[in-house]
C-alpha cells in the first residue's frame, strides 16, 4: 500500500467475500432441490434461488472489481483517491441496492430476465451508484501524475461495462428482441468488457509479481484485449443462432466465437511467459498462484469449454441444456472469480501489514476450490451430455430424463462441498489478516 | 517485432471495425423482410402474457427459445405438446403442482391471465428458429 485511500478497497473485498458465501449457499439449495430435497420450496423456490445465485455472482464480482480499481488506480496514477468519503458512500449504497434486490427476489419482486432480474426501479439506483464510482476513478486518474495503459484498460472496461447496462433497460414487446438486447449486456460484459477489467488487473499483478518491464506487459495487454474484442463482439452471434433471428448469425457467430478461445489462450501464454521471464521473485506465493491459475483456468473454462458447444452444429443440440451450466461455472470461476481472489491475495498483506504470503491453509484453499470446481464442471458436463442424448436424440420426456441424470447432482453436491471448504479456508485467511491500517504504509516503505 | 503503438492500433482498429459490422448486422436482422417472429401477431394479449412471464420469473426454472434455468421443461412448443386444457389447469390450480416429484409454485392465475400466457406461448411456438424448433421438442413433432 502506497496511499492511505487504498484502504477503502479492503471493505469492497470484504463485501465480496460475504456475498460469495451467500452465493454458494443458494447454489447448495439448488443442488439439493435437483436431488429431490426441496424442503425450502415454500420460502425459496428454485427460481428465487437461481436468481439470487447468479445475481450475487454479478454483485460480488463487481464489488471485487471496484475494490481492485480503488486499490490499483491510486498506485498507477500516483496520488490519493479524490474522495475517500464518497467511496464509502458508494460502497454502502452498492451493498444496500444489492441486498434490497436479493431480498426482493424472495417476494416475487423482479424482472424475470435471465441474469438481469433486478427490478427496474433499482436499475436506476445501480446507474447512480456506478456513475459515482466511475466519477471517483476517472477524477483520480486524470488528476494523477501518470496515466498508464494498465489503468486506462481497467478504467475503459469499467466505463464500457456501465454503458452496456443501458441496452438491458430498454423495454420491448417481443421476447425475441428482448432476448437479443439482453445479450448485449450479458455477453458483451462477460466475453467483452469484463475481459478488459480482467486484463487490467492481470497486467497490474504481473508487473508487481514478476518485475517484468511495464512496457512489455502493457504491449501484450493491448494485443490480448484487441483479440478479445475482435472475436468477442461478433461472437455475440452465438446467442442468436436459435432464438428467432436471421440465419446470418449462424455464420458470423460461428466463425467469430470459434476465435474467442484465442484471447484466453493469449492471456494464459502471456501470464506464464511473463512469470518465466521475470527476475523478481515476489514472496507473495498465494497471489502468484491465483494470478497464474486465473489465466490458465479461464482458458480451459471460458476458452475450451466455450468452444465445445459454440459451433452452430453442436449448439443446436446443447442450446438450453445443462451443458451451458458446465461451461458457465468454470468460465466464471477461472476468468473472474479467480482474478478477484488474486488481487485480494496480493492487496491484503499490503493493506493490513501482515505478510501471510504462503500458509498451508492458503494453499489448501487454492487447490480445494479449484479441484472442487473442476469436479462440479465435470458433473454438469456429464449430466448435460446425457440430457442432450436422452431428451433430444431419444425423445424422452423432460422429467424422465431429469430422474435419469439425478445421480450426477449427487456428484455435483459432493464436489461443491470440497469447493466450499476451499472458499471457507480462503475467508479464514482473509479474516486472519485483520483490518487495514495506516501503519501498513510504513511496513511497505521498509 | 510489434511495437506498443502498433498493438494499440490493432486493439482500437479491430474493436471499431467489428463493432460497426455488429451494428450493421443488428439493423439488418431487425429489418422487416428478415422478420422470423411474425411480429404482426404480437397482440396485446401476447404482450400481457410476456409481462406475466417476466413478473413471475418463469425463466428461473423453465426454458423458452432454449433460454432459462433447465430445472423445468422447455416451453417453446408447449402448446403443441400439451394443448390448451392441460396448460390452463397447471396455470390456474391453487394447489402446488408436483409432476414427477418436482414442485412448481402454485400461481393460481385467473382465467384471463391464463389466456394471456397461452397467447404468448402460441406466438412463441410459431417463431422460425433456424431448425432448433425441430430439435427442441421432438415430442411435439411426433404428435403430428
Amino acid at each position: 500500500m502506497k496511499y492511505k485511500s487504498q484502504k477503502v478497497a479492503y471493505w469492497f473485498f470484504a463485501l465480496s467475500m460475504l456475498l460469495l458465501v451467500l452465493q454458494i449457499t443458494y447454489g447448495f439449495i439448488m443442488g439439493f432441490a435437483r436431488l429431490g430435497y426441496d424442503g425450502l420450496h415454500d420460502f425459496i423456490p428454485f427460481n428465487t434461488a437461481r436468481a439470487v445465485h447468479t445475481n450475487l455472482l454479478v454483485v460480488w464480482l463487481l464489488s471485487g472489481f471496484m475494490g481492485a480499481a480503488y486499490y490499483i488506480i491510486p498506485e498507477e496514477a500516483q496520488r490519493e483517491l479524490v474522495s475517500v468519503k464518497l467511496a464509502y458512500v458508494q460502497l454502502i449504497s452498492l451493498a444496500v441496492v444489492g441486498v434490497t434486490a436479493i431480498v426482493g427476489y424472495h417476494f416475487n419482486w423482479w424482472e424475470g430476465r435471465k441474469f438481469l432480474e433486478i427490478p427496474r426501479q433499482l436499475d436506476y439506483l445501480v446507474v447512480v451508484n456506478v456513475l459515482l464510482f466511475l466519477a471517483l476513478i476517472l477524477a483520480t486518474l486524470f488528476k494523477g501524475k501518470r496515466k498508464t495503459t494498465t489503468a486506462l484498460v481497467l478504467t475503459m472496461g469499467l466505463l464500457f461495462a456501465a454503458l452496456l447496462y443501458i441496452p438491458g433497460m430498454l423495454p420491448f414487446d417481443s421476447q425475441v428482441t428482448d432476448s437479443f438486447f439482453r445479450w448485449w449486456v450479458v455477453h458483451l460484459w462477460v466475453e467483452g468488457v469484463w475481459e478488459l477489467i480482467m486484463g487490467g488487473i492481470l497486467a497490474f499483478l504481473l508487473i508487481k509479481l514478476t518485475g517484468v518491464d511495464r512496457e512489455v506487459i502493457e504491449k501484450w495487454l493491448y494485443v490480448i484485449v484487441g483479440l478479445t474484442f475482435l472475436s468477442g463482439i461478433l461472437g455475440t452471434g452465438h446467442h442468436y443462432y436459435y432464438i428467432g433471428v436471421n440465419k446470418i448469425w449462424l455464420i458470423v457467430g460461428g466463425i467469430f466465437s470459434a476465435l474467442e478461445p484465442l484471447a484466453f489462450l493469449a492471456m494464459a501464454l502471456f501470464a506464464v511467459n511473463m512469470y518465466r521471464k521475470g527476475e523478481k521473485k515476489h514472496p507473495n506465493k498465494m497471489a502468484l498462484f491465483w494470478t497464474l491459475g486465473s489465466a490458465i483456468v479461464s482458458f480451459v473454462g471460458a476458452g475450451l469449454l466455450g468452444f465445445a458447444h459454440t459451433l452452430p452444429q453442436t449448439n443446436i443440440y446443447t442450446h438450453g441444456t445443462l451443458v451451458t451450466a458446465m461451461h458457465g461455472h468454470l468460465a466464471f470461476w477461472g476468468a473472474y472469480a479467480m482474478i478477484v481472489l488474486a488481487i485480494i491475495s496480493y492487496a491484503l498483506p499490503n493493506l493490513t501489514g501482515r505478510k501471510f504470503y504462503d500458509k498451508p491453509l492458503g494453499r489448501f484453499s487454492f487447490w480445494a476450490s479449484n479441484i472442487g470446481m473442476v469436479g462440479m464442471t465435470v458433473a454438469f458436463g456429464v449430466a448435460g451430455v446425457a440430457q442432450v442424448y436422452l431428451e433430444r436424440k431419444f425423445k424422452m420426456d423432460f422429467m424422465e430424463v431429469q430422474d435419469e441424470i439425478s445421480i450426477h447432482f449427487l456428484v455435483l453436491v459432493l464436489c461443491a462441498s470440497l469447493f466450499a471448504s476451499g472458499i471457507i479456508s480462503y475467508i479464514i485467511e482473509f479474516w486472519k489478516h485483520g483490518k487495514p491500517t495506516d501503519e501498513a504504509l510504513e511496513v511497505q516503505l521498509k | 517485432m510489434l511495437s506498443k503503438k502498433q498493438a494499440r492500433a490493432f486493439f482500437l482498429g479491430g474493436t471499431l471495425v467489428t463493432f460497426l459490422i455488429f451494428i450493421g448486422l443488428t439493423i439488418y436482422s431487425f429489418s422487416k423482410p428478415q422478420d422470423q417472429t411474425n411480429a404482426e401477431n404480437i397482440t396485446e394479449a401476447v404482450v400481457r402474457g410476456k409481462d406475466l412471464w417476466e413478473a413471475n420469473n418463469c425463466m428461473g426454472c423453465h426454458t423458452i427459445l432454449g433460454e432459462g434455468a433447465y430445472y423445468a421443461p422447455e416451453l417453446t412448443k408447449v402448446m403443441e405438446r400439451r394443448g390448451e386444457g392441460y396448460i390452463k389447469a397447471v396455470l390456474m390450480t391453487p394447489n402446488a403442482w408436483n409432476p414427477n416429484g418436482r414442485k412448481m409454485v402454485a400461481y393460481g392465475f385467473s382465467e384471463q391471465e391464463a389466456k394471456d400466457l397461452i397467447a404468448f406461448f402460441e406466438w412463441i411456438g410459431e417463431i422460425d428458429l433456424n431448425g432448433f424448433d425441430r430439435v427442441v421438442s421432438p415430442l411435439a413433432k411426433d404428435k403430428d
